[in-house]
């Protein structure tokens, strides 16, 4: 289950199956295109070794970096492969629909990441998620997070290595224990020499490759199926019919193709999920942290949030066009591969590309999909080096000079980048692994976000309520994920595993993934408000100040150029992004 | 280091690279006959990123000029 939601919930690569693919026949101009840019990435990295004088300067890059490159590489960052190629798959299966995550799922998160709560993360001078936790609630609640968010980006860092070695093999030829040994390698010496700031670096060149390398897809699979009007021709004739060409008009029920009627959509993506994954990730944040000042650190998601708004152009469009292709094909055109008797929307992006470009191009749009692997395995092991250092390790060991951190952290990239490649192992021989992470993921995700809304924005919140409130929550969500399944999913992995409930049947996975968020976030949400009313209050305003929004000083920025402004930005980004939900309706 | 000159290099090789592949392999149907102001899409493409590359370098050394 919550394999469709991967894009929003996790940045993990799926085993990506490409058998019945013919291997693209590279020549000597794809091969330089792919040695250039590792050349480069490395070269960053050792570029960057200089910079590495503290503790800080490796895991915050010493809060430097200016905003337009942490807001390219927050949103790169969540470039895995999953968001070119599942997102791609998802707009031949879903349709428009698909633009949902990005448009209901992705925007009005990231701008009010931006505008409401990075005064406090970047405010209280927390150098990662659970330490904002930490100074909010308590240890305990710290550990929790800590704890669950290092296994969860160990284990996707993993999962991507695996999907990278696994593409290079089936693709190339490559021996997968040699794939998965330079992939890491790579990953490993350029974040080993210039930490976060290298990471991120790479992030923004990784950014524009994926762009470059993509983009030309879209305009000539436009071009074979006649424009956008052809596009719509097809579509409309194809079995999918109305619901592959507008994103709200179906959504009065559950006859649509995700299965989800519009409140679910707005309330469990839209809200939940969503706001979970990009205002808690700590993958996401710390590239904000990094930024060189309050205003620039306010801005990086909502310029993140500019191109990503854009996205659907590149990735969700190729895959309705290989749909209406598909539903009308001719001998000789491009048709979605099949497996098992069945459409196999996996190898929409990869099948498109070695359909319709040249060596050349190839080259580009293969090392595009490479650097979309790399910047979600760095964001992971970057993410997991901080925590592990400050969150983990110097709770144990209070007394650590900047020194024996700074090593401590150089540790913590072998050590995590080593535990990756065991899970990539690990995937490779269970399919099911992903699947289960993925379950995991959900259910501590909701419950998180729960926690951090109500610890933001009240005072009353308190440390007994947010510990209990993220137990009973976490288990109402694994309970109501045993109870609950999808039509035609037989009791095991995909829910109903303690029994199934008749009133618990939902008729995708897609709906039920919501569901079980939206059932952990309320339960979560009235567990922590009810407890915290009836128990004392732990913390005084003067020891919130900086944590709690209405006791934080708002930040002036009277001397930023007005269209510079966050809630400026933000809220030119919103009225594009309602006006994209119009269009498209 | 300003981020905008390893970027720069990058987009600019790529560039020159592949405008000059599309120049000597303008034969061999893979992109559909397309032509993009009388080039074919190696061409053309390559010429895009060597300006965005051009540029880059341009912002980069007007920055530092700046101090």
């Amino acid at each position: 289950m919550l394999t469709e939601l991967a894009p929003l919930l996790a940045n993990v690569g799926g085993a990506v199956s490409l058998e019945g693919i013919a291997k693209p026949d590279l020549n000597f101009i794809d091969w330089s295109i792919m040695a250039i840019y590792l050349a480069f990435v490395i070269g960053i990295g050792f570029a960057l070794k200089k910079y590495m004088n503290s503790a800080e300067d490796f895991f915050l890059s010493g809060r430097s970096i200016p905003g337009w490159v942490c807001g390219l590489a927050f949103i790169s960052a969540n470039l895995g492969a999953q968001e070119l190629i599942g997102m791609a798959a998802s707009g031949a299966e879903y349709g428009i629909m698909t633009s949902h995550f990005y448009w209901v799922g992705a925007i009005p998160a990231m701008v009010f990441l931006g505008i409401f709560m990075m005064p406090m993360y970047y405010g209280s001078k927390a150098k990662s998620v659970p330490e904002y936790l930490k100074m909010r609630y308590n240890e305990p609640t710290r550990v929790f997070n800590s704890v669950s968010f290092a296994f969860m980006t160990v284990a996707s860092s993993g999962i991507s290595m695996h999907a990278l070695a696994d593409l290079l093999h089936t693709l190339l030829g490559w021996p997968y224990a040699v794939s998965l040994i330079v992939t890491s390698a790579i990953v490993l010496a350029y974040v080993l020499k210039g930490g976060l700031s290298s990471a991120i670096y790479n992030e923004v060149l990784q950014f524009f490759m994926i762009v470059f390398g993509m983009a030309p897809i879209a305009y000539i699979a436009l071009k074979d199926i006649g424009g956008w009007e052809g596009l719509m021709v097809k579509l409309h004739a194809s079995p999918a019919g109305e619901g592959a060409v507008h994103s709200w008009a179906q959504t009065g029920d559950l006859h649509n193709p995700l299965g989800v009627p519009w409140y679910g959509i707005l309330f469990g993506l839209g809200f939940v999920l969503s706001f979970g994954y990009w205002t808690t990730n700590f993958a996401e944040v710390q590239r904000a942290l990094a930024a060189n000042s309050m205003g620039a650190a306010r801005r990086t998601p909502i310029i993140g949030a500019i191109p990503k708004m854009l996205f659907p152009a590149i990735v969700i469009l190729p895959g309705m066009i290989a749909y209406g292709l598909t539903s009308d094909s001719v001998a000789g055109g491009y048709s979605i591969p099949i497996k098992d008797g069945a459409l196999n929307y996996n190898q929409v992006l990869p099948s498109m590309i070695f359909h319709y470009f040249p060596n050349g191009l190839l080259g580009l749009a293969l090392t595009a999909l490479m650097a979309s692997f790399m910047s979600g395995m760095a964001a992971n092991v970057t993410a997991f080096n901080t925590v592990w250092t400050y969150d983990l390790y110097k709770t144990m060991k209070p007394n650590q000079t900047d020194k024996e951190l700074l090593a401590m952290g150089k540790y913590a990239t072998v050590f995590g980048i080593i535990a990756a490649m065991g899970f990539a192992l690990v995937a490779s021989k269970y399919n099911n692994i992903m699947s289960i992470l993925q379950l995991v993921f959900g259910f501590v995700n909701a419950p998180l976000f729960a926690t951090f809304l109500l610890g933001m924005f009240t005072k009353r919140s308190n440390s007994s309520g947010s510990f209990w409130g993220l137990v009973v929550g976490t288990a109402t969500a694994v309970t109501f994920h045993g109870l609950s399944y999808a039509t035609g999913n037989a009791p095991g992995l995909k829910g109903a595993w303690i029994t199934p409930v008749k009133a618990f049947e939902f008729p995708k996975e897609m709906s039920q993934g919501f569901w079980v968020a939206i059932v952990a976030f309320s339960t979560t949400f009235l567990v922590n408000l009810v407890i915290s009313l009836l128990t004392k209050r732990t913390k005084t305003d003067a020891e919130l100040a900086g944590l709690v929004y209405s006791l934080t000083p708002k930040h002036r920025d009277e001397n930023e150029p007005w269209i510079l402004r966050p809630a400026v930005m933000g809220s030119i980004v919103m009225i594009a992004v309602v006006a994209l939900n119009i269009y498209f309706w | 280091m300003d981020l905008r000159l390893p970027i720069g290099y990058v987009f600019s090789i790529y560039g020159l690279m592949l405008a000059g592949y599309g120049v000597f392999t303008n034969g061999e149907a893979k992109s559909l006959n397309i032509k993009i102001l009388g080039m074919n899409v190696n061409t053309f493409w390559g010429l895009v990123m060597l300006v965005f590359g051009l540029l880059m370098l341009f912002f980069a050394k007007k920055a530092k000029n700046q101090g």
